[in-house]
């Protein structure tokens, strides 16, 4: 037992708060962009959630947040280029004007 | 006094984290999430993950949060009305985010001795002899090769198929981000 694992709860519900307010983002705003800024905050709330855990399950924890930190690099590299393109067609980044696939 | 620290870094990341969903601007969006980025980043040095501390600032606060900065600026959207939803949206936001955090803030209560105590109760899924040795040999693995070799050797020994993976994923990340922001698409 260590100093830090008697915050192993407070992290875990902090990364709870950090992740209930990237999903409340999502759900609130409409500028694309923000969107997806709400979208890296859930992405690091579960980067929290395994760090708090890996001084309790070894360093496998650790590991996986590296994974997670380039599937978000991939994923803000050709989500912000689709977003560059689709403000080009639109001269818009708000989601109401993106309808595309409403039918 | 690990903790007193732990909850004013944790404060800093809350208030970071609502002034970012509810800030006006995209620019300003972007820049209170460095600043939660920041506050997990020293989170990350408390719970004994100094690399990943370190990780995060140059990776996430750095490149990531540049190339949104960038991207913000290309599209130069001035200064716009507010992008918020309709209150039935608000009303429905609330709803969902209010049973999520419910659901998701009973992790609150996990501690090694909770967890030690229901595995005792129940030792046919787990020994209760065997439960903390992972992290046990993690920081034993920290003390004597260090903190980057504590994570060097799972990364290159168990985890080498994935981290290969990585680099075509990374590759084919490179490629489609060139293709899509060509101009004629």
């Amino acid at each position: 037992m260590t100093d830090s694992m008697a915050l192993l709860g407070p992290a875990l519900g902090l990364s709870a708060i950090l992740f209930t307010l990237g999903v409340a983002g999502v759900l609130l705003r409409r500028n694309v962009i923000v969107l997806f800024v709400c979208i890296e905050l859930m992405l690091n709330a579960v980067n929290l959630t395994f760090v708090a855990l890996a001084q309790l399950h070894g360093a496998g924890g650790q590991v996986m947040v590296f994974f997670v930190m380039t599937v978000a690099a991939a994923e803000a590299a050709v989500g912000l280029a689709i977003i560059l393109a689709i403000f080009r067609h639109k001269q818009s980044v708000d989601l109401q004007n993106i309808n595309l696939l409403r039918g | 006094m690990t903790e007193a620290v732990f909850y004013i870094l944790a404060a800093c990341a809350v208030v970071t984290a609502t002034m970012c969903i509810l800030s006006r601007s995209a620019m300003s969006a972007v820049l209170w999430l460095t600043a939660t980025m920041l506050s997990l980043a020293a989170l990350y040095v408390l719970l004994s993950a100094e690399f990943v501390a370190a990780i995060q600032v140059l990776v996430y606060a750095g490149a990531v949060m540049v190339l949104f900065l960038f991207v913000v600026m290309l599209l130069n959207l001035g200064h716009p009305t507010t992008d918020m939803r309709g209150p039935a949206s608000v009303a429905a936001t609330i709803v969902i985010a209010g049973l999520l955090a419910i659901q998701l803030f009973a992790l609150w209560r996990y501690t090694p001795a909770r967890l030690a105590g229901e595995v005792a109760q129940a030792p046919q899924f787990s020994d209760p002899a065997t439960l903390f040795v992972a992290g046990q040999i993690a920081r034993e693995e920290a003390v004597a090769r260090g903190v980057v070799g504590a994570v060097a050797a799972p990364l290159f020994q168990i985890y080498l198929v994935p981290f290969e993976i990585t680099s075509i994923l990374l590759l084919a990340a490179i490629v489609g981000a060139v293709v899509l922001a060509k101009r004629r698409i």
